[in-house]
């Protein structure tokens, strides 16, 4: 079990307030939300007033001072996405999980939300479920993919799918010790 | 120990692992940029692993996988060499039977290879598709070239020597000179001469610089810096410790967006490599100089990849602008000197000093030198990273390298630029895409996002869609642009919404000379673009918006109305049972109906009839066919 205590994940950055966003966005990271207990330890460790960290806290799109769900939609929104009809991925989303415009669901199941750009452009439109793209998504897909999630048969948070692996070749150079 | 103490030493490296490279057999080159790990290329890649152990050949045929290689819609792909056949579409599945095949023989596997749209026929080798063919790929063929967390390939390909040759045969002026004379100018979207930030960066006073590499990228619609970090992060930091030494800085910082995962992974990996080369850090190469690099990742705000609000979220503030009267060159990061650009731009560097200026400049137009990566998206059949020659025209990118419209239907506009962009429409396609030629015409090269949009695409909502984006992304600092773009996506919602007045056009476009001449940054001043573009060129839609109460397109909600086409109908219900809002009925086999009331206008049931029998009317007209 990793230690996702906020004063762990501070660690070494004590007294550098220029920290600030880098912390949060670990925090938020590992707790999914910025909670008021965690914002007070971080003004104080960080050296930042409390009223900075909430600004920062809810300036930034990536941090969130609400709990989100357990599981995360994110939907892209970029100009590719919209051109190809993203539009009709919200619609299905929230009138499916019964919200009205994205957000949380009452039962803390599922965040819907909308992201402006992914970078993914080309096999868009992109949707990203707990972290995992999936690409040329319409509506029907997108329904069948959160029904599988309300069958558990999807990762959910913090164990998609495992990372790619990369470097494949030994090149003969001894690490450093 | 790796450490690298000399210029000598990173020679000597460079030439075993090149000609390591030369002697490997069968390299297998498979891309995991994140499009193709969307299709699934992780799977695929543990398969290759796994099958090459199997059949006994993991000593005689290399695995390579890279970075992003630009033709996602076609992911996963990989290539073959030495024989360069190319295989598109890859299923786990199929991995045996290429390795057996296509490896331990000598066959090519018709079913894998691409076709191209144009022709219908097949392409078996890289070299043959129009798509690269018509391309210039200077800094994408790098990404090829390299798996983006091995270093040794980097130096195989040899990379780190331009920095080399900088530290032991240019003093700064002379890099300077280089640069400038090469006439590379910001890809991030100023366009802004490299060469001659750097001298004012220099010359500017204070020991203390900072270098930043701009990896911000929140054009909608853009992707070639994600892609270019992630697939090659060590010639960004070779361009950066360039740069560094150019002008006296010993500290960079790459403000990454967090939207990017892969490229936060990769850039962390890269510097790890670097500093253990004792190719970042102190002393670099023995030569004296120190220079390293720190991550710092973006919360999700399109507003910091302006320059001053972004130096504001490296010092761990809320990204606001400040006003450039002094310029961050003089007074940037943490009010000092600070050079800026963009991942492109920097990764443009080593091969400018590597080959020389005249050899970037022989590229492009008066005005524009080298190439320019785009990130071709939207209705065209091609989508994906393209990198040419600056000065080409539109119509060869969209339709000799992007293949033309999906579906036969007409390709209206392209939108180039992002939210700080416009939309120029087919006529204008003879353009020649330099950093003049878009201004003059409306629009800007900005970071090189292209949309290609048909006719159904509604130039109001295309619009409306930018101003929400940019309200939505303002920081709300100056009144003009928090409450200018407000005000304008008032307007044009009352047009797209069936409200829309005459009198509301001229309105429309004072506000946009109002918010372009007096906001603070260039979110603001750049954000009636889109407006005014389309007011130019697709004046008649907005008319038929105000005066027909129609959306040419059947785009915008308010305005049009989804018909089942009783005759075309088969009853078979799968309308019925998609509609999220239980808008249609109707009785097994016989046709359905919509019910307008209920009805919400998504266009869920239309993407689904098999049988074209859902359409779309406006205006008491028939808009192109869903």
């Amino acid at each position: 079990m990793p230690d996702n205590s906020v004063e762990t994940i501070i660690g070494k950055r004590r007294s550098q307030p220029h920290q600030l966003i880098e912390v949060l966005q670990d925090i938020q990271e590992a707790q999914g939300y910025i909670s008021q207990e965690a914002a007070t330890v971080v003004s104080h460790n960080l050296g930042v007033p409390l009223i900075e960290v909430y600004r920062a806290a809810s300036f930034y799109k990536a941090l969130s001072l609400e709990p989100r769900g357990k599981h995360v939609i994110t939907l892209c929104t970029g100009t590719a996405c919209h051109v190809r009809g993203s539009h009709v991925l919200l619609d299905q989303a929230s009138s499916k999980l019964g919200m009205d415009n994205g957000g949380t669901t009452k039962d803390g199941l599922f965040t819907v939300e909308r992201v402006n750009c992914l970078g993914a452009c080309a096999i868009g439109p992109v949707v990203v479920l707990n972290g995992a793209y999936h690409h040329h998504m319409t509506s029907a897909k997108l329904s069948s993919v959160i029904d599988a999630v309300l069958k558990d048969e999807v990762p959910q948070a913090g164990d998609a799918a495992p990372a790619l692996q990369y470097r494949d070749k030994d090149y003969g150079i001894p690490k450093r010790e | 120990m790796p450490r690298l103490n000399a210029i000598g030493e990173l020679m000597v490296l460079h030439e075993r692992l090149r000609a390591d490279r030369a002697n490997g057999g069968t390299i297998l080159t498979v891309c995991g940029g994140t499009g193709c790990q969307a299709n699934r290329s992780g799977a695929v890649i543990d398969e290759i692993r796994a099958e090459l152990v199997r059949q006994g050949l993991s000593d005689r045929v290399t695995l390579r996988v890279t970075g992003c290689q630009g033709f996602c819609e076609q992911g996963p792909i990989m290539v073959i060499d030495p024989s360069n056949v190319f295989y598109c579409h890859i299923e786990p599945e199929d991995v045996a039977e290429i390795i057996s095949r296509s490896i331990q023989g000598n066959e090519v596997i018709e079913r894998l290879l691409y076709t191209d749209p144009a022709t219908g026929k097949k392409v078996r080798t890289e070299a043959e598709i129009p798509f690269y063919r018509a391309q210039d790929r200077v800094l994408l063929s790098q990404n090829r070239q390299v798996d983006p967390c091995a270093i040794e390939d980097y130096i195989a390909i040899g990379g780190y020597s331009a920095l080399a040759r900088v530290l032991t045969e240019f003093d700064p002026g002379a890099v300077i000179a280089e640069i400038s004379a090469s006439g590379l100018r910001g890809r991030g979207g100023g366009g802004f001469p490299t060469g001659r930030k750097w001298a004012d960066c220099r010359a500017a006073a204070g020991d203390e610089k900072y270098i930043i590499c701009n990896a911000d990228e929140g054009d909608p619609g853009a992707y070639m810096d994600r892609s270019v970090l992630e697939g090659n992060p060590h010639a960004v930091l070779e361009g950066m410790a360039i740069g560094s030494w150019a002008v006296g800085a010993e500290q960079g910082y790459v403000y990454v967006r967090k939207e990017y995962p892969l490229a936060v992974d990769h850039t962390r990996t890269a510097i790890a490599q670097a500093r253990e080369f004792g190719l970042l850090g102190e002393n670099i190469l023995g030569s004296g100089f120190n220079f390293d690099v720190e991550v710092a990742r973006g919360g999700g705000a399109f507003i910091c990849g302006e320059s001053t609000a972004l130096m504001a979220s490296v010092e761990g503030k809320v990204g606001e602008p400040r006003p450039k009267d002094v310029h961050t060159v003089e007074d940037g990061l943490w009010h000092r000197p600070t050079t800026l650009n963009n991942v492109e731009t920097w990764a443009n560097v080593p091969s400018i000093i590597t080959n020389g200026a005249a050899w970037f400049a022989a590229k492009g137009t008066d005005g524009s030198k080298g190439t320019k990566i785009f990130a071709l998206t939207g209705r065209v059949r091609n989508t994906g990273l393209v990198e040419v020659a600056m000065g080409t025209p539109l119509r060869k990118i969209i339709f000799d390298i992007g293949g033309g419209a999906t579906n036969g239907r007409a390709i209206k506009a392209v939108q180039t630029g992002g939210p700080s962009g416009g939309c120029l429409p087919a006529k204008l396609f003879d353009l020649s895409v330099d950093f003049e030629t878009l201004a003059q015409a409306g629009s800007m090269v900005g970071s090189g996002g292209m949309v290609v949009m048909d006719e159904k695409t509604c130039m109001v909502d295309v619009a409306k869609y930018f101003l929400a984006f940019l309200l939505d992304e303002s920081c709300g600092k100056c009144v003009p642009c928090r409450l200018g773009i407000d005000r304008m996506l008032e307007i044009v919602t009352d047009i797209s919404e069936g409200r829309g007045r005459p009198e509301q056009i001229p309105l429309l476009e004072e506000l946009a000379e109002t918010v372009r001449e007096t906001s603070l940054c260039a979110l603001g001043k750049t954000a009636p673009n889109p407006v005014v573009s389309t007011l130019r060129y697709f004046r008649e839609e907005y008319m038929a918006h105000i005066t027909e109460k129609r959306c040419p397109a059947g785009v915008c909600r308010e305005l049009i109305e989804y018909v089942i086409d009783p005759e075309k109908c088969t009853g078979c219900g799968v309308c019925l049972r998609a509609c999220p809002h239980g808008a249609i009925s109707g009785a097994k086999k016989e046709p359905h109906v919509i019910d307008p009331l209920t009805c919400r206008k998504c266009g869920i049931c239309a993407e689904g009839c098999t049988f074209e029998a859902i359409t779309v009317y406006s205006g008491g007209m028939l808009c192109c066919s869903t």
